[in-house]
Parts: structure tokens; sequence; C-alpha cells
């Protein structure tokens, strides 16, 4: 691995070396390195790019690495990779995908993950995505999630992206069964002309089943943000998203909820706010003698802290 | 320590000009004084000023004898004027350590952050931590917005009504953290406040009424003079008198 690919590898996991566990690093549309443990296995997909991530029933306390690193300027790839999660299993799953662009070519990773979380099992999924690269071909990356909660099961998920995506169109889909649980947290900050959308649909189909949708945003320049975000609520259930972005310069974001109930047990929430920075704060912040341009980056950074 | 000369502050409301503050004159040199008067005399507006939130229309303001008037809020936060604000400003996911590091201009450790909170009464454990949001009530966002001003132990520290917004019961104790202040305190306290026991540990009270000075001196001779300010109402002296 390169200097390029390893200062990648800490952007997005957080890590200098091969982490510890299970893990499988994709490097330029190549398996680079792969680790699994007597209870985690990984196996290399037959008929289309991707693996297979399969996780013993009762795992606990063990964590899987797959990061993907794009330093190949014209890279395109369509990886898909499936989680198998066994019953009362609880464990860390870190995925990200980092992109060193210096040439003139879109590089783009599109990511397709699949969980198949099985009855009363513990999911942490962790999500981060991140660009860089002087050269003036673009970033791209459109990830999809989906998820199917079995009985009794929880998944809670961090997806960010801060900096450096171009261009990104995620896709969360969700089905939960009796019992089930889903929280996802999402922050994107966006800046220059970057476009970033977000579709989240969660099918609440099982009874005292939740979701929790939690997006947090801030769009600078003249970047583009859409927020749509779909609950249906098919049982007795609960279900709630948020939105909340702050627009600076000529940014525009647009949020577009939607929740339907279709038992009269669903009890379904929305919120979502739009606006620039508060004077108030500003100035909060000034008469503690920042001035105004180190007020507004520590507003920022709290809010998608 | 502070002088303020000729402050005049000029609206314009429906195409007519309206005078907020009056030619206002004011040297503050004493370690504790209070700022009172009714409601809408111009109190806040002369601590905007101060803080350098509003420019005056016209007049000066000199902070130990240099001319400040045309610095910035930042610039003169540095020079060393604190200022509570009478409503708390809310941060989402700034939590009061990051808002006290802010206001000591440091990073601070818990243990600091703790000694700071402690001093205006705060568990420091329950809130360290604590996003400054709306989940905190009243009382606690005016504590910390106190504790801020204490964090930064500058020369000048203005606060406007602390009182406000606050329950009886927990003024009370908010009322031995001012008591403390000022035995603590090194550089010049101003206050904006309407509550007797502010008052009475002022060196000096200034009446502001109706966008001028009214009357300036200490509390021996100011207070008798203010519990009979309360303008007559003609039409109910006229009912009364039948």
């Amino acid at each position: 691995m390169d200097a390029i690919q390893k200062s990648l590898l800490q952007q997005v996991a957080g890590l200098h070396e091969v982490p510890e566990g299970a893990y499988n690093i994709r490097a330029n549309g190549e398996m680079d390195s792969r680790n699994t443990t007597a209870n985690i296995d990984i196996v290399t997909k037959e008929d289309k790019a991707g693996i297979d991530i399969i996780i013993k029933p009762g795992t606990k306390n063990e964590s899987v690495h797959i990061p993907v690193l794009l330093s190949k300027s014209g890279l395109q790839e369509v990886v898909y990779n499936d989680f198998y999660i066994g019953e009362d299993a609880d464990v860390v799953i870190i995925a990200g995908c980092g992109i060193h662009n210096c040439g003139v070519d879109t590089s783009k990773h599109d990511g397709v993950h699949s969980f198949f979380v099985g009855k009363n099992a513990k999911v942490k999924y962790i999500e981060r995505h991140y660009g860089e690269g002087d050269g003036s071909g673009e970033n791209v990356m459109n990830p999809e999630t989906i998820v199917h909660l079995d009985e009794g099961a929880s998944m809670e998920m961090e997806t960010t992206q801060i900096k450096g995506i171009d261009s990104t169109n995620r896709i969360t889909k969700a089905d939960l069964k009796d019992g089930a649980s889903l929280e996802i947290r999402e922050k994107i900050m966006t800046h220059g002309k970057q476009y970033a959308r977000t579709d989240f649909s969660v099918d609440l189909n099982g009874k005292d089943c939740s979701a929790n949708v939690v997006s947090r945003s801030v769009a600078k320049n003249q970047s583009r943000q859409e927020f749509f975000s779909v609950i249906n609520g098919n049982n007795e259930c609960k279900g709630h998203s948020e939105c909340d972005a702050i627009i600076m310069d000529d940014a525009s974001v647009s949020a577009s909820p939607q929740l339907t109930a279709n038992n009269i047990d669903a009890s379904l929430i929305h919120e979502a706010a739009i606006g620039k920075i508060a004077g108030e704060q500003l100035i909060k912040l000034m008469t503690l003698g920042l001035t105004e341009a180190e007020a507004e980056e520590q507003i920022i950074n709290g809010f998608l802290k | 320590m502070l002088e303020l000369k000729n402050i005049s502050y000029v609206v314009s409301e429906n195409g007519s000009e309206k005078e907020i503050l009056k030619d206002i004159n004011l040297e503050i040199d004493e370690h504790f004084v209070a700022i009172t008067g009714p409601n809408g005399g111009g109190k806040s507006t002369l601590a905007k000023i101060i803080a350098g939130i509003i420019r005056p229309t016209s007049g000066q303001i000199l902070l130990d004898g240099e001319d400040v008037t045309e610095c910035s809020i930042t610039e003169r936060a540095n020079k060393g004027i604190s200022f509570a604000f009478q409503q708390p400003v809310h941060f989402k996911g700034l939590t009061v350590k990051d808002l006290i590091s802010i206001a000591a201009g440091k990073p601070m450790k818990v243990g600091e952050v703790c000694d700071i909170l402690s001093e205006v009464g705060l568990c420091a454990r329950d809130y360290v931590n604590r996003e400054v949001n709306g989940s905190l009530s009243g009382g606690e966002l005016k504590r910390i917005e106190i504790a801020m001003i204490i964090a930064r132990a500058t020369k000048l520290s203005l606060f406007d009504e602390p009182e406000a917004g606050i329950d009886l019961w927990s003024f009370n104790s908010l009322i031995q953290v001012f008591e403390k202040l000022r035995d603590d305190v090194h550089g010049s306290i101003l206050i904006i406040s309407h509550q007797e026991r502010i008052l009475n540990i002022a060196d000096k009270i200034v009446v502001i009424a109706n966008g001028h000075i009214d009357t300036v001196g200490t509390k021996a001779e100011v207070m008798p003079k203010l519990l009979n300010t309360s303008a007559e109402c003609e039409v109910l002296k006229k009912k009364q008198r039948g």
C-alpha cells in the first residue's frame, strides 16, 4: 500500500495500518488484503464484484473493516457486498470509501451493501466517504444500503460525508419485522459545485418496530442538497425523521419528507429545518473573542459533530 | 476604565426619527456599577453599544483612555470587554465545555471547567458535556452565560439583566454568585438590573430613563428617589379624587 492509499485509509477508517480482527481492504478495484476470524468469514463473490461477509450466530464484540480505496484517476466500479449477521450477534462494521483523484477523469465507486440481520442481533454500521485530489476529474460515490431486520434485531447506522465528493446519490432502504429498531444518523457537508442527494425509505412492517432517521447537513458555496425520506408505518410502530440543514452562500437545500400511516397505531413524526447560521450565535462567539470566520467554523464543527 | 462621551443612538421608524439614547455621558471607574430604570429606557441598547454590537449614531467610547468607538465586537472582546446576553443563545452541537473553552481562549481540561461551573452553582459533572440548547432550562442557560464571563476574566464584564427569565428561587442563589463575583473579580462589573438586592451591593447606581441618564449616585443617594419615580397616572388620579 502506498502513502496516498495509507492516507485515504486513515481518513475513511481512522486506521494507520491494517486493522485488528476481520477485514477486507479493496484498493483500485482489487483485493489488497484480507483477514478472517473464527466467527467472521469473508468470501469473494463469483458472479460479480464484491464479497459476502458471514458472521456466525452469537458472535460478540467483534468488528469488521471493509475500506475501499481509489487512487487511480478514472477508475469506475460497482461493488456488491452482502452481510449475513447471525442471530444474537453483536458486531461493529466499518465501511468507507476514499478517493484520491489527481487526474482529469471521473473516479467513481458505487457500493451496494445488503444487510441480513438475524433475530435479536445488534449491528453498528459506520460508513465514511471522503474524496481528495487536485486534478479536475470528479469524485463520484453512489452508496446503496439495503437493510433487512429480523425480529428483535437492531441496527445503528452512522454515515458521514464531509469532504471532496463532487456528486453523490445515497440510497438507503430498510424493512423491519416485529420489535426491530433502526437508527440512522447522517452528516453531510458540501462545498463548491457539489451535489448530494439522500434517499431514505423505511417500511415499518413489524409490531412495535421503530425507526429514527436524523440528517444534519451544511451546504456551502454553490452546492446543492436534496433530502428525501419515506417512512411507511404498516403496523403498530414508531417512526421519526429529522432533517436539519445550515445553508450558506449561494447553496440550495431541499427537504421532502413523506410519512404514510397504514395502521391506526402507527405513530410517525417528521421535523425539518433549513436556515442560515443565526446572527446571534455569531455575535455571541465574537463577544468571546473569535472573528466572524472563526465563529462560523466553530458553529459548523459543533453542528456536524 | 470605561468612558462614554456624548453617546446618541437614533433609529428611523416609519420615516420619522426616534432617539433611543440622547447624549449619554458616563464614567465607570468603580468596581461594581448597576444600571437600572424603566423598561424601554435604553439600557440594553447602551450595553450593546459598549460591546460593539450596535454602533452609536454619534459619540465616543473610551476604554482605559483608548478610543474603541470604531472597533469591532471581536476587537473589543480582545481588549477586555465581556458581555453576558439577556437572552442566552442556543447552539446545536456545541457543549458547555466547548463554550467555556472558547471563552477562556484555550482548550480547557474537565477539572478547569468544573471549577468555573461550580462558581455559578452548577454541578459540573452533569453539565460539562451537555449541549447548550433548548434542553437546558432558562436558569441553567443564564448560569452558563455567566460562567463564560468568569472564564474570560476580562477587565470589564457587562451583564444585561441576569435575573430576566429566572424564577425567584433560582435568582436567590444567583445573587450569591454576584456577591462572590464582586468580591473576587478584579476588573469592573457593569450590570443592568431591576433587583434591589443587586442594587444594594453596587458601588454606584445609574438610572437611565427615556434615553438619558436620569440620576447617578451611591445607593444612599439614588434608592430613595427610585422608590418615588413611577409616574402617576392622571386618569387614575382623577378617578381616585372622584
